[in-house]
């Protein structure tokens, strides 16, 4: 495969957009046939219409309901009850370039599919080509989740998307741009038509945002990974893990090493923010995370504790994707109290991070154990076409990013 | 660093006294005889307990199948925890154990056996992290002997129904009994010393009995945080930094503590140097200091005899303590509805720490007070008040009932039931949240239709049961199935049985 290649014909379709053309050119809408699915992801069952979440964690309680404790522990409250079209339908928005400003960044060029729904960049990169301030988060499980960003400032995914679609450094949209150009294309009418039968009655009924937001949403809230070999040992089976990551498993719950003290079971965060002092790229400015949104000057330099499932998966890590591996980034945690942190910021760094003391070994033993948390069972299909006729371009954006310079010389 | 982190902390901590106690005055000597009996105490904790009353006190048992595994000297104890069947009970002999114990099953019974004095030990030589781990309900953990561990003596990860009792817990790490998560648990008969936070430790837990312990030379005796319906009731609590504590924790996931009774404890002399982890809330603490509530609600303090702590008897304090930790939007800092009943204060407050000493002496004041109340909760309640020195208890009011006598215990009359699984089918959710990721109703996944199975299987949800656990590769079409055998086989036979009934 060949980005450039890719790249150039991306390039066309978004020179059409912008002129205006690519909607009466039919010869580029080749999927002209899809039918919304109507049954439910697997992980869900259709239940009076709408899909809902169904998992063997479903078997128990939480303290409190609130979804954090050990083994068996029920999971966080999560969101779910759409139904399998509005579903299906964020699945083809979701991987469709055409959402961007110049239809070459999709929501998939930043959540990968390929990449625990993430791009393997330590900071994503939307149409300027330029490396945007943090790191793309994962997208498993976030049917679970009740902030969204690093920096805990969105309450809902339908409130997140929005930063992403309109900034002008990643997709760079505008909702007057987005509706008439999803209007413009007869097969998304069509297939909202599918999603939202009752809204379409009346002749000439329009997309609505609300309606794109409420199907990627709903696509999102498909993403469950609960199916890992962690999983089938917290269930029961002591068989499912080795020895040196059962050894692990205790690192990481102990009181020395603390990690699930915030990575809490079963979802592996407690959704806290936590200022924990991790350094930014060289040359960085300082990032001060939930102190401006949230209005509060010592959560400085906090960030939302993020669920390690899939962690494995999403290298690079921390907010702005300092630390290349796992090893790395739980060695950071033995590192001493606010080692890293820059001359002349006093940071209220949380108390659980301490002098541990961890021994090599015993790092190593931790990646073994997050490891384990890895599942990708439920992992969704993507649409071999796309009713804007666009070429997925996620692939190939999510490859140049594995050297440093791509990103910038090839989105000029 | 946590030296300064104190003298800040504790002068944060009576700056608000210091303003209250200016303006407070202190209450004349009423002489009066009740002419009625004062209203019964209530709170939702009792309400929930109530049907106990008339039972045994504390009756939770670990459920023992019969099944007894011995470990002797020079054995694994994990080797036997890792043979044992859920009831079993493990016996272990006395000997030297070096080892982390882990228990991810309900109802293990982990017993020492004690002979004429010797214990079974578990010597974490400095090296180990944690004694004993156990995520499973229904645990008992007893008649041990824990020292020179890393991290905590006995540590819970949302074990319901636990027993953790009779055990010494010596020099040994964060904390020495460490319940977190859990509901309805008993922690008894411990002793436990030279913590470097809190001996026993109650985080993040409802339905919890703190009694009959000794714990000294730690930097916090005992400490109920972001818990509710607890009791800490006749416990010897000495030569500590601080005594009894009931916190909030900003930054917790469970942001509520409440309804913790403390009762009938001796709380003497916690004059320890704070020798505390940096960063640590409990580097706070200045040395002297009785009982400790922040943030905590409904905190009932009946029956104390609490003496000789050298800067403060009891104190109710905000967040402002923890003046080193980020704070938390959702949590309420104020001790909201302190109760203070008759409890036997002598001789506290007079060596104070030194930043307590230099508050007070901007008071004129050398003494540190019985009671204080750093924000001037204007809910609170107190009998007999003029009994006591204290500053910033100008607006509480006499308490409306002067015992507490009628909750016994905060552990349920009857253990935590697994989940209600009444209302569950298991093959349900085995079927949608692990089969579904290969077969889908009608359409090929990676594996057949679930309505080809159908076809195949008909009445013979045993047959589809026994194939998942070793499956073989039949179709050439199609990937091999990876063997299903982690479900059990309950679950199992449950999924194919939810699978041949399967409609779309």
């Amino acid at each position: 495969m060949n980005p450039l290649y890719r790249h150039s014909g991306n390039t066309l379709h978004a020179l059409l957009l912008v002129l205006g053309l690519a909607l009466s050119m039919p010869s580029l809408s080749r999927a002209t046939d899809i039918v919304l699915n109507e049954n439910c992801p697997p992980g869900f069952e259709l239940d009076a219409g709408q899909c809902r979440l169904r998992t063997l964690y479903q078997m128990y309680a939480s303290l409190e309901d609130a979804g954090v404790g050990g083994l068996k522990t029920g999971l966080p409250p999560h969101r779910d009850g759409f139904t399998p079209q509005q579903i299906d339908l964020g699945r083809y928005l979701f991987f469709d370039p055409v959402l961007s400003v110049d239809g070459t960044v999709s929501c998939a060029s930043c959540h990968d599919p390929d990449r625990g729904f993430a791009d393997g960049r330590g900071r994503s990169v939307g149409v300027g080509g330029e490396p945007v301030r943090r790191s793309a988060p994962s997208l498993w499980n976030v049917a679970f989740l009740q902030r969204f960003f690093w920096d805990a400032r969105a309450g809902s995914l339908e409130e997140q998307m929005q930063g992403p679609l309109y900034d002008e450094h990643e997709m760079a949209t505008s909702p007057e741009q987005l509706v008439r150009t999803l209007n413009g294309i007869p097969l998304y009418r069509e297939l909202f038509r599918q999603a939202w039968p009752q809204d379409f009655q009346a002749d000439g009924a329009q997309i609505q945002l609300n309606q794109v937001y409420a199907a990627i949403a709903a696509f999102q809230l498909s993403l469950i990974s609960l199916n890992s070999r962690y999983d089938q040992y917290a269930h029961g089976y002591a068989d499912a893990l080795t020895e040196p990551e059962k050894e692990g498993m205790n690192i990481f719950r102990s009181f020395v090493a603390r990690c699930a003290e915030c990575h809490t079971p079963p979802l592996f965060t407690n959704q806290q923010v936590a200022v924990i002092g991790t350094p930014d790229p060289e040359g960085m400015p300082f990032d001060p995370g939930a102190a401006v949104p949230l209005n509060e000057p010592t959560l400085r330099g906090g960030f939302k504790v993020p669920s390690l499932r899939n962690i494995a998966l999403t290298a690079p890590y921390m907010h702005s994707g300092r630390f290349a591996t796992l090893r790395e980034a739980a060695a950071f945690y033995t590192g001493g109290r606010g080692h890293a942190v820059p001359p002349g910021e006093d940071l209220k760094i949380h108390w659980h991070i301490w002098e541990p003391k961890l021994s090599d070994e015993e790092l190593d033993r931790l990646v073994d154990f997050l490891q384990t948390l890895t599942d990708e069972s439920f992992k969704p299909v993507e649409p071999p076409e796309l009713p804007s006729g666009i070429q997925p371009v996620h692939n190939a954006i999510a490859r140049e990013g594995t050297t440093p310079d791509n990103g910038v010389s090839n989105h000029e | 660093m946590s030296k300064i982190t104190i003298i800040i902390g504790a002068a944060v901590l009576l700056a608000g006294g210091y303003y209250l106690g200016k303006s407070g005055q202190q209450p004349a000597t009423v002489i009066k005889l009740d002419s009625e009996p004062k209203a019964a105490f209530t709170s939702s904790g009792a309400e929930e307990v109530a049907s106990a009353s008339a039972s045994v006190v504390r009756s939770l048992v670990t459920p023992s199948s019969g099944e007894l595994i011995v470990v002797r000297d020079g054995e694994s104890i994990q080797d036997a925890v890792a043979a044992a069947s859920p009831g079993a009970v493990i016996k272990v002999m006395p000997g030297t154990y070096k080892e982390t114990v882990y228990i991810d099953k309900d109802n293990i019974t982990l017993s020492g056996v004690i002979e004429q004095g010797r214990y079974p030990v578990l010597e974490g030589e400095g090296l180990r992290n944690d004694a004993v781990l156990y995520s499973g309900n229904g645990v008992t953990v007893e008649n041990l002997y824990i020292t020179h561990y890393k991290g905590n003596g006995v540590m819970g990860q949302a074990g319901n129904n636990f027993i953790i009792r009779n055990n010494y817990i010596v020099d040994t790490g964060v904390y020495g009994i460490f319940p977190q998560l859990g509901k309805n648990g008993i922690v008894s008969h411990n002793i436990v010393s030279g913590i470097e936070d809190a001996a026993i430790y109650v985080g993040m837990s409802d339905n919890v009995d703190v009694v009959f312990n000794q714990v000294f030379d730690s930097v916090a005796g005992i400490e109920i945080e972001n818990s509710r319906h607890s009791l800490v009731e006749s416990n010897f609590v000495y030569n500590n930094t601080g005594g009894i504590l009931a916190f909030i924790t900003p930054g917790l996931p469970i942001k509520s503590c409440g309804d913790v009774l403390i009762r009938n404890n001796f709380v003497v002399d916690n004059n320890h140097e704070n020798f505390a982890i940096p960063g640590s809330l409990v580097s706070n603490i200045p040395a002297g200091t009785g009982v400790l509530v922040m943030a905590c609600d409904d905190v009932v303090i009946e029956g104390n005899i609490i003496t000789g702590n050298n800067s403060v008897g009891i104190t109710f304090t905000d967040f402002s303590l923890a003046g080193n930790a980020a704070n938390d939007p959702d949590s309420e800092p104020n001790p909201n509805r302190p109760k203070i009943l008759n409890n036997i204060m002598q001789d506290n407050g007079k060596d104070p720490a030194p930043a307590v000493r230099a508050v007070l002496a901007a008071m004129l004041e050398t003494t540190g007070p019985d009671i204080v109340d750093t924000v001037g909760m204007d809910d609170g309640c107190i009998l007999n008040p003029e009994r006591f020195r204290t500053i910033g208890l100008g607006k509480y009011t006499e308490c409306e009932f002067s015992t507490t006598a009628n909750v016994a215990s905060y552990t349920l009359p009857e253990p935590v039931p697994a989940r209600s699984m009444e209302d569950v089918d298991k093959g349900k959710l085995a079927y949608y949240g692990v089969c579904a990721g290969c077969h889908a109703y009608s359409s090929r996944m990676i594996g057949p239709p679930t309505q080809i199975i159908q076809a195949l299987y008909m009445d013979n949800p045993e047959g589809i049961a026994e194939y998942a656990a070793n499956p073989v590769k039949k179709r050439e079409d199609y990937p091999s199935m990876p063997p299903q055998s982690h479900l059990d086989d309950e679950t199992r036979l449950a999924a194919a049985k939810f699978m041949l009934k399967v409609t779309k």
